[in-house]
């Protein structure tokens, strides 16, 4: 745990919504009958009512916890002028994998640093099946091991990455989770920088997607990993030689086997200069590398990597087709560091809904199949898995580690942070409409790059809090413990008591 | 190399306004006319384009929303809210949902693949087809190009029986019978569905869509009019049980299906008898125990066997049996006795996406028939009012016949462009080959139970967290 000195987090620090009513599970209607008293003022331990010149309001719905209040203010009023609602808008957003659950309880991380005091299912999502129907289990307070008294810093979720011990860096990550790569150009240079400043907070990383390496990044470039996809738009030697991690993607989980595509609205002079490309015409990233054919191809591409920068870790990001176990070995005698698996059911700017629903298989199946594979083969332990593809909560993280990752990668939850609030139009015309996927120059505007460094920020240390309090009940003290612990998740199907 | 296949799709219209997830409810009561609205602001400008549709007398901003909440959370006095749309919650039934109708329509209105960004919104798995993924090439099995590539990927499938060789005679001509077979370009068929405010313009509608698709459409004999006369290449007559009118399969019909039925063997002499080149594809239903039947259609000669699943995709006489699971056992049989390219697998039965048939296929189908879709692509509702003798709420009977056929034109025009994706995907460039290709997909009952199953175990004492 050398490495570990000396490092310090950062503070959560207060950063709520950019938007002037925030949505909530709850409303609280006030009617006229209301005296003034104050009385909800003072028994809300949330912050929902406010005294103001002599009337009150309700000044926050979002912050109400509904039925879990242990002090409901409409059961206190003297005059019963409170009513509580569920708003209706809030079962207007979200979708079964985010359920408006999930994102008002990003939202609320986002903004505090810590899980939602109540009111809201921040573990699992509405999929009915895979991760959220999942469930860690833990043992009974007497029996664990004794380490609910531990101090939270005693107890590690780093990850070290380089596991083949040879010339390459020894990177560890302070945090069991890295930003996954999202192009400039998919993205905003606001967004982007909001990332990757977190991660270079939190000490870990984020990657560049592949739309090229925008010079604004260079003070971060310890915490960057660049891309090195099929279109190879923007990759050049001094930018691989500029980085600590490079990543091959040979796919996305998101639309496996099939490219990227940037609509030609989306590529301004920025992005077409950064891809050297031409303005306004749609970019294609084809499927898949052109000179790669086989492992031995593969490995040439290691080698090309390594040649330039031989400190280089490289992971490459795979997707997950039947065969995914039989791809992680490859990968691995290939020469790389980190094999990253991307399951079907992650992020992207754009793709067609039939891939993202059919193509190659969820990260609960693929990722436990080359946990296995890797331990048959003898090379686990010389490898570092990441799973992404899905993660939505800290729960996610838990899960997907106990059943054999080393770490993840986010992308979406990243976005979530940032108020992203999953319309699923990042792709149309000007792009998002909320400022986060869009280089349209007046959408961009719309979020601030101190609010949304810290935003990040504030999402990931209340993930890591919650990974510590899970680790704790476990009875574990490092993250390490749980790779690979099957015992620790029953899953609900399955189930017998 | 066979001309490239293209289907020339064109942006058609609804007629009626659509029927939309959410609602936009803004209050005027308590506006502050503020100089800088938020409607106003709107990215999309949905509040300057809003109307009242006259003939249905609603307001159209719903149908322009999209769903990013600014207004919502800009106003300050939070008058505008956003609400989940009942009517749009009752669409269909638990097979056709309200999400694949919507789907449909989309498709058939701008002939484009439905694409997004973010991922994946939906359930983790589902029945049926939901319960499975297709396959993708990697590094260790890559595909050879990418879709957009110069390799053609081709979707026509062969009807009839596929000869296992040819023989030539010494000056080099072929010798023998050469099997009558139809080439068509989209394993997609098109057939009447079993109800439907339809008209003769829909029929016709439909007829001029197959034909411009070069595919195939299957209607009761009683509905094969004289107007349809220019169209028999493309048609299917059904015909029905009992003493058959021969002389409607004069000139240019190139396929009949007959039901299975006890004295089957006897219509099929019958109908021989006098159109010998004609090709007869056997209805049967898709049942537990079709493999036997259809053993003993292979053996009598019969080249074609349409296997007839349920309104929402099950076997016709188990509802728990799905098409997906029906189709395999068939498959399987006919490639254990050796005949399977003595006989085309065609499937129907529920199926409601374009991914439906390529996993069809991947099952073991040659090929599928659609019924539904093409009248969904017509703005159905699915509402059943027709069945009651109830006027069509938007008025399917009466559109004409060059919508009908340019709306479901665009609809496959869609599937056939979602087909190449998940055929480039896994690397497959002629669908012919995606047929029984179960080791390049995925099954969740397979892989839940080998991931999951040994997680059920939770020890006295120990808590769910």
């Amino acid at each position: 745990m050398s490495s570990r000195k000396g490092f310090q987090f950062p503070e959560a620090k207060a950063a709520p919504s950019r938007f002037r009513n925030p949505i909530g599970k709850y409303r609280l209607d006030r009617s006229s009958d209301c005296i003034a008293c104050g009385k909800c003022v003072e028994v809300c331990p949330y912050g929902v009512h406010v005294m103001k010149r002599g009337h009150v309001l309700v000044k926050h719905h979002y912050r109400c916890v509904g039925p879990d209040c242990p002090t409901p203010c409409h059961a206190e009023c003297p005059v019963q002028a409170l009513s509580l609602k569920r708003n209706p808008t809030f079962d207007a957003m979200g979708d079964f994998r985010w359920t408006p659950d999930l994102l008002a309880s990003t939202w609320t991380m986002a903004e505090t640093g810590d899980v939602p005091p109540g009111g809201l299912e921040y573990k699992t999502g509405g999929s009915d099946g895979g991760f959220d129907k999942l469930r860690l289990i833990t043992p009974p307070e007497e029996t664990a091991r004794n380490t609910s008294a531990l101090p939270d810093e005693d107890v590690d979720v780093g990850v070290e990455l380089n596991r083949l011990n040879d010339m390459a860096h020894k990177i560890r990550i302070e945090v069991p989770f890295y930003g996954g790569g999202m192009s400039y150009g998919s993205i905003s240079i606001t967004t982007m920088l909001s990332r990757i400043k977190a991660a270079a907070a939190l000490g870990t990383f984020c990657c560049t997607g592949e739309g090229g390496y925008p010079d604004e990044l260079k003070p971060y470039d310890d915490h960057v990993i660049t891309q090195v996809a099929t279109g190879l738009f923007g990759v050049r030697e001094e930018t691989i030689q500029r980085v600590k991690i490079v990543e091959f993607k040979y796919a996305q989980g998101a639309k496996p086997g099939l490219g990227g595509h940037l609509l030609g609205d989306k590529v301004t002079p920025g992005v077409a200069r950064m891809r050297e490309a031409v303005v306004g015409y749609p970019l294609f990233s084809p499927f898949p590398f052109h000179s790669v054919y086989s492992v031995e191809d593969h490995k040439k591409h290691v080698d090309w990597i390594k040649a330039m920068n031989p400190q280089a870790l490289v992971s490459v990001k795979v997707s997950t087709p039947t065969d995914v176990d039989m791809v992680a070995v490859g990968s691995y005698y290939a020469g790389a560091h980190i094999i990253h698996l991307d399951g079907s059911y992650g992020g992207t700017g754009a793709a067609p809904d039939i891939a993202k629903k059919n193509i190659a298989m969820p990260i609960e199946y693929a990722l436990p199949k080359v946990h296995r594979f890797l331990q048959q083969e003898g090379v686990r332990d010389k490898m570092t898995v990441i799973a992404s593809g899905g993660i939505r909560t800290p729960h996610d993280v838990a899960k997907i580690i106990a059943l054999g990752a080393d770490g993840v990668c986010t992308g979406t939850a990243d976005l979530v942070a940032l108020e992203c609030i999953r319309c699923h139009n990042c792709e149309s015309g000007r792009g998002c409409a909320r400022g986060i996927a869009t280089t349209d120059e007046e959408l961009m505007q719309l979020i601030d790059l101190e609010w949304g460094t810290q935003r990040v920020i504030n999402l990931f240390l209340a993930w890591k809090k919650e990974l510590i309090r899970i680790l704790k009940r476990l009875g574990m003290r490092s993250i390490r413990e749980l790779v690979g612990q099957t015992g620790c998740l029953v899953h609900l199907d399955y189930m017998k008591r | 190399m066979p001309s490239k296949y293209v289907i020339h799709t064109k942006p058609t219209p609804h007629r009626f306004k659509k029927i939309t997830q959410s609602g936009i409810i803004a209050w005027e009561e308590g506006c502050l006319k503020c100089a800088v609205c938020v409607k106003k602001q709107c990215v999309y400008g949905v509040y300057d384009n809003r109307g009242l549709d006259g003939h249905q007398m609603i307001d159209t901003i719903d149908n322009q929303c999209m769903n990013c909440f600014r207004c919502v959370q800009g106003c300050p006095k939070e008058l505008i809210h956003k609400s989940l749309n009942p009517e749009y919650k009752a669409l269909g039934d638990a097979h056709w949902t309200p999400d694949v109708i919507a789907r449909l329509w989309y498709q058939a209105e701008s002939g484009k693949i439905p694409v997004s960004g973010a991922g994946y919104p939906g359930p983790f798995s589902g029945p049926g087809f939901d319960a499975m993924w297709t396959d993708m090439s990697e590094i260790v099995r890559p595909t050879r190009d990418g879709i957009h590539g110069r390799e053609y990927i081709s979707t026509a499938i062969d009807l009839g029986k596929t000869p296992r060789h040819l023989t030539f005679n010494d000056k080099g001509d072929l010798e023998g019978e050469v099997p009558v077979f139809i080439d068509v370009p989209l394993p997609i068929i098109m057939r009447v569905p079993t109800f439907g405010a339809l008209s003769d313009k829909t029929i016709e509608g439909w007829a001029m869509a197959a034909r411009r698709l070069g595919t195939l459409f299957a209607l009761p004999e009683n509905l094969l009019t004289k107007d349809l006369t220019d169209f028999r290449p493309h048609l299917i007559p059904l015909l029905s049980p009992g003493p058959m009118d021969l002389e409607k399969l004069a000139d240019g019909i190139r396929l009949v299906e007959i039901p299975w039925k006890e004295d089957w063997e006897e219509t099929l002499h019958t109908i021989r008898r006098s159109h010998s080149s004609l090709l007869i594809s056997v209805r049967l239903p898709l049942t537990e125990d079709a493999q036997k039947r259809v053993l003993s259609l292979a053996r009598e000669g019969i080249s074609i066997v349409h296997l007839e699943g349920s309104y929402n995709g099950r076997a016709m006489d188990d509802e728990s049996l799905f098409v997906k699971d029906a189709i395999r056992p068939v498959h399987l049989a006919l490639v254990e006795e050796g005949v399977r390219d003595e006989i085309s697998l065609l499937v129907s039965g529920g199926l409601a996406m374009a991914e439906h048939v390529a996993k069809s296929m991947i099952c073991g189908a040659d090929g599928v028939f659609i019924d539904f879709p093409t009248l969904i692509a017509l703005e159905c509702r699915m509402c059943r009012r027709c069945t009651k003798g109830l006027s069509c709420p938007v008025e399917i009977d009466r559109a004409p016949s060059s919508w009908v056929a340019s709306r479901v034109v665009n609809l496959l025009g869609a599937w056939h462009n979602q087909l190449l994706e998940v055929m480039g995907a896994m690397g497959i460039r002629d669908a012919r080959r995606l047929r029984g290709e179960a080791g390049r997909a995925m099954f969740f009952e397979d892989l839940d139970e080998a991931t999951f199953g040994s997680m059920g175990k939770v020890e006295e004492g120990y808590e769910l967290e």
